[in-house]
């Protein structure tokens, strides 16, 4: 069942990426990628990673992208306006670079075979949760002190009369 | 279920560890809510209610004492090292304050959230200085930046300060991302961000071979370098110095470098020996271009937040010298300066605030003319910061330069040594070139009227002159403590 699974939401994956890349509307390019992350997140289930498969869903295919789209439709550039798009030097180097990392991640992936321990151990929700408020607690503190400060500078610099 | 122990004498010994934070964090916390209820009128009250803050992290410093104190699973340490750099920044922030009480109100920053960003932003330089975890570091670098690129932004209506406070934040977020990218190799290559487990690994050599940890602590240095404007990476110093109000221009250059450098002489001193033969050079052509072109940028500069932005840079520059020699005497020397440089740096920017009528224009250095024979007290003190900053004796820049040069002549690096005097020559031409215009040059109308300094300011003032001039005399005691601080690191 699994690798039948592993090669479905590969292949979503995948094809969510290309469709980012090949889309000439931002708009569907933008849900293509949420697709793509999605997918990825339900790799990491399959891998047992529950904590960062939610992550997954909660910051990058919720928030970040969330992000995107407004920013698409504030610009709101219409249809028959956005730039034509050629095939540049860079454009072509680009597409060289992307080959090389995917030969060299295939090459790279030889050297990996299954994990000893389960990935569960680490990456469920309980070990996550646990390590957070133990180890890494005074981490977790500290961001707070840091968000409080991020939202004060914030209204300082974005409130009419201060 | 896994069941989280729970060993109270643990928590208490974070919570000591972390007591000057909590401190500065409640009185910020205060200070905002206290900014809700008190009227127009009552304003004052937040700027001396920050002071009394930061003055009982101080006082909560020494009580704390150089004893090593382990908490959060090694996350903070509060030691020796984290205690002087803990002082620094707790001097420079409290004279920044004791200067806003009774200036506040002419800057328009006479806010609670003013205040309250600058102690978070102390806040976080300390967690910075006592962090031995990568992840505190970064932390603790974060929590510093984020209200200082507002700060630096307060005075929204002026261009030059949303030009700075923009700059600053785009490549400040680079050097932040920098940092972290080298901080995940690290892990990758470690799998710790622990600094003393890390030590563990990478002692003799142990970790050389692998370009991972050797790439991770090149980004790691990038990011560092971003924060302490070493060359390549200084292009936001003068346009953020310009654009932020002097208070905050003052306390930036005083106590953001000590923080940060702090950070990073932990680093260089327990990380950067085991990957020496790649990093040594490194470090050496840094130090060298830093001071270079902090240096001959200042030359030609007008406006004297930019001249004291691009000596800033030269400073950094012979602030590394001592990280390259990359000794104890070396580290020593850094520690001793970046004390004497928050006080000179605080007590110029103190003086010249007080003469210039307004931001931007009022720092143009022709406003000088005529003022040193005129209101000679104001400047006998300016020529008093400016000559230590050039390094001439009998002042404390003098003694700090004298040591951060002599440590490299010790470790071999004699060229460093002569290239660092060299440009220390070429510095004084523009710090000097400031007391000409104050002494000798006519002024073209009238000499312009320096504001009288309420009494806080000008016991900040006095403050700054005396340990400048008492650290250039005696200097004993300082560096007794630079040394045991820099002891405590390595035990």
């Amino acid at each position: 069942m699994e690798p039948i699974l592993f090669t479905l939401f590969g292949a979503i994956a995948v094809g969510g990426a290309l469709l980012v890349v090949t889309r000439k509307n931002p708009m569907s390019a933008a849900l293509s990628l949420i697709m793509s992350l999605f997918a990825v997140a339900a790799l990491f289930v399959l891998r047992q990673a529950h904590f960062l498969a939610a992550i997954q869903v909660i910051v990058y295919a919720g928030a970040v992208v969330v992000l995107f789209i407004f920013v698409i439709m504030l610009i709101n550039v219409p249809e028959n306006r956005l730039p034509i798009e050629k095939p540049t030097v860079y454009r072509l180097l680009g597409v060289v670079a992307a080959g090389l990392l995917m030969i060299e991640g295939g090459l790279a992936s030889r050297n990996f075979s299954a994990p000893a321990t389960a990935v569960g151990e680490v990456g469920s929700v309980e070990a996550v949760g646990h390590a957070l408020f133990t180890d890494y607690l005074f981490a977790f503190e500290v961001t707070s002190v840091l968000l409080l400060a991020a939202v004060v500078g914030a209204t300082v610099l974005a409130k009419k009369k201060i | 279920m896994i069941a989280i122990p729970f060993d109270s004498s643990q928590v208490m010994q974070g919570i000591a560890s972390i007591a000057p934070e909590a401190i500065l964090v409640c009185t910020a916390i205060t200070v905002l809510m206290a900014d809700l209820f008190l009227a127009e009128d009552g304003k004052w009250l937040l700027c001396w209610l920050s002071l009394a803050g930061v003055l009982a992290a101080l006082g909560e410093v020494y009580l704390l004492g150089s004893s090593r104190i382990v908490g959060f699973s090694g996350m903070i340490t509060s030691d020796g090292f984290g205690m002087f750099f803990s002082t620094v920044v707790l001097s420079a922030c409290a004279l920044v304050l004791l200067m806003a009480t009774g200036w506040s109100e002419r800057a328009g920053t006479q806010k609670g959230e003013f205040y309250s960003l600058i102690l978070m932003s102390t806040t976080g330089m300390l967690i910075m200085a006592k962090g031995t975890d990568l992840m505190t570091i970064f932390l603790g670098l974060e929590t510093l930046s984020i209200p200082i690129y507002v700060l630096v932004g307060f005075q929204r209506s002026r261009m030059t300060a949303i030009e700075g406070a923009l700059k600053y934040f785009l490549l400040g977020a680079f050097g932040a991302a920098f940092m972290l990218y080298g901080m995940a190799l690290i892990y990758a290559a470690t799998g710790t961000t622990k600094i003393p487990v890390l030590v563990y690994m990478s002692v003799g050599g142990g970790m050389a071979g692998s370009s991972l940890f050797l790439a991770g602590m090149g980004l790691l240095l990038v990011g560092f370098a971003f924060k302490v404007s070493l060359f390549p990476f200084h292009m936001w110093t003068p346009d953020a110095y310009e654009g932020a109000p002097t208070l905050v221009t003052a306390f930036m250059s005083a106590a953001v470098k000590a923080a940060a450098f702090a950070a990073l002489v932990r680093v260089a001193m327990l990380l950067f020996p085991g990957v020496s033969p790649a990093i040594g050079p490194v470090l050496w052509v840094l130090a060298v271009l830093t001071m270079t072109v902090g240096n001959i940028s200042a030359l030609g500069q007008n406006n004297v937040k930019r001249i004291l932005a691009y000596s800033s840079i030269a400073h950094a520059g012979y602030i590394m010298v001592g990280l390259v020699a990359g000794d104890l005497l070396g580290s020593q020397a850094a520690l001793f300066y970046l004390l004497v440089y928050a006080f000179m740096n605080i007590g110029a920017f103190g003086v010249l605030m007080l003469i210039s009528q307004k931001e931007d224009d009022g720092y143009d250095i022709h406003n000088l003319r005529g003022i040193g024979f005129k209101y000679p007290v104001l400047g006998a003190l300016l020529t008093l910061f400016l000559v230590s900053l050039a390094g001439i004796p009998p002042t404390g820049g003098f003694i700090g330069k004298f040591y951060l040069f002599s440590a490299a002549v010790k470790n071999g690096y004699i060229w460093l040594a002569i290239l660092g005097v060299l440009n220390s020559a070429a510095s004084i031409y523009y710090y000097l070139r400031i007391v000409v215009y104050m002494y000798f040059m006519t002024p073209e109308g009238e000499v312009v009227t320096p504001h009288t300094p309420p009494f806080g300011y000008a016991l900040a003032l006095c403050a700054c002159a005396a340990v400048v001039l008492v650290l250039g005399m005696i200097p004993g005691a300082v560096l007794t403590m630079a040394e045991q601080s820099v002891l405590s690191l390595l035990m």
